[in-house]
């Protein structure tokens, strides 16, 4: 798509739809809307910051207001007490919004199976991405951002769970190697595989 | 260190005081629910003890203690930061079975320790203990259309009362099952919700918070 509307700036004029033209220029534009509730934030704030940095990608500016910005970010856990006010900020949000789940807090509610956590946002609200991770490492937040991209781009609504990646750690030459492991840790499970 | 203060308090309350012991080096009293706070009101203003810090205030469940009217203990961390001592107070409330608790109650000790309110509110949320005389006993975790006290033994492990309906797949318009790697089991040996499956089922032996009761 930005091939053909590069191509479109030398010459003049370009045919395309409307909906992928509006897709190209939706989804390099995000404007987000970061709903911070427990630890995953810390991730989220090393994501925003120069190292992995967001902006790259168009995402660069937090909106305090739902009502201005159309990618909402569910970064922790949602307790029950807190789902009336996830909805409510969901619903003032202008279509076309996105949301990603970040973490696995936000996407099933991880560990906490209790009376007080609500397993999962998608329980309450509609979810784009999720990000497993506990919390997830940016880089696995850059490829959640990716996928939504991609579906704006495409009109997908389905849900979509960002797919483990290998330890970049693990493709460099041994000598570059920083404080990995030379042998695997132990087991501390055992696995369905080993039964 | 201040088995005095044990000393101290038997001597002074007498029948009041159930039992003391200084196991691991911690003092513990345990006193009549009923003196619980004139016992209070003499650790905090006594000169030689001057309990001055109110460190925890939290509360235990223990069913098989209902026939008793023991089902709660309530227990009071004290230390004095002048005297350099600690103490540990107890006192046991309540009886009746599963959610249904009664004369769960005791008095309140904000007015001589001002940082008991919310200890004494959350105890009130988790556990259904009233205080009496709490400037305002209201819950303080949980919401106040939650039903039932959750931290009770009794409180079913898998019982949630959401605030918000859940959406159902028609509404939703998109599969609701999760997707790896958020199955039931997560990657684990063992399933997630396995708090009420069959004590004899080998995989529960792993929760080593599955014990006999006392
Ligand atoms: S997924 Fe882990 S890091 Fe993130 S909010 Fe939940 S517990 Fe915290």
């Amino acid at each position: 798509m930005s091939e053909v509307v590069l191509d479109a700036s030398e010459q003049g004029f370009a045919t395309t739809r409307l909906e992928d033209l509006l897709g190209w220029a939706r989804k390099y534009s995000l404007f987000m809307y970061p709903f911070v509730t427990a630890c995953c934030g810390m991730e989220f704030m090393s994501l925003t910051g120069p190292r992995f940095d967001l902006s790259r990608f168009g995402a660069e500016a937090p909106r305090f207001s739902p009502r201005q910005s159309d990618l909402l970010w569910v970064v922790g856990t949602i307790s029950q007490r807190q789902a009336p006010v996830l909805r409510r900020i969901y619903e003032q949000m202008m279509d076309p919004k996105w949301v990603l789940a970040f973490g696995t807090c936000a996407s099933c509610g991880g560990f906490y199976d209790n009376y007080t956590t609500v397993p999962g946002i998608d329980k309450i609200i509609k979810c784009d991405v999720y990000v497993p991770g506990c919390p997830p490492r940016p880089e696995a937040v850059l490829d959640g951002l990716m996928l939504i991209q991609d579906k704006i781009a495409s009109g997908d609504r389905r849900p979509r769970t960002v797919k483990p990646r290998e330890d970049p750690a693990e493709l460099l030459p041994a000598g570059r190697r920083l404080n990995v492991l030379k042998e695997p840790p132990p087991k501390r499970f055992s696995t369905k595989e080993d039964a | 260190m201040s088995k005095a203060a044990l000393e101290k308090l038997q001597a002074t309350f007498g029948d009041a005081i159930l039992e003391t012991h200084s196991d691991c080096g911690d003092d513990t009293a345990l006193v009549k629910a009923e003196s619980w706070k004139p016992i209070c009101e003499f650790l905090r203003k006594d000169p030689q003890l001057d309990f001055d810090y109110l460190v925890d205030l939290c509360g235990v469940d223990y069913p098989e203690r209902a026939a008793q009217k023991q089902r709660i203990e309530v227990v009071l961390h004290l230390c004095s930061i002048g005297k350099r001592h600690r103490l540990r107070l107890k006192a046991r409330v309540g009886s009746g079975e599963d959610e249904e608790l009664e004369g769960a109650e005791i008095d309140s000790v904000t007015s001589i320790w001002p940082g008991a309110n919310w200890f004494e509110r959350e105890t009130y949320d988790m556990l259904g203990v009233t205080f009496r005389g709490h400037p305002d006993m209201r819950r303080i975790l949980m919401y106040p259309e939650f039903v039932g006290h959750p931290l009770l033994k009794t409180y079913p492990a898998q019982r949630t009362q959401p605030l918000v309906a859940y959406r159902t797949e028609e509404e939703a318009g998109v599969p609701l099952e999760k997707q790896a790697p958020f199955g039931d089991d997560e990657g684990l040996a063992f399933p997630r919700n396995d708090h009420d499956r069959d004590a004899e089922d080998p995989r529960t032996k792993l929760n080593p918070h599955k014990t006999e009761a006392i």
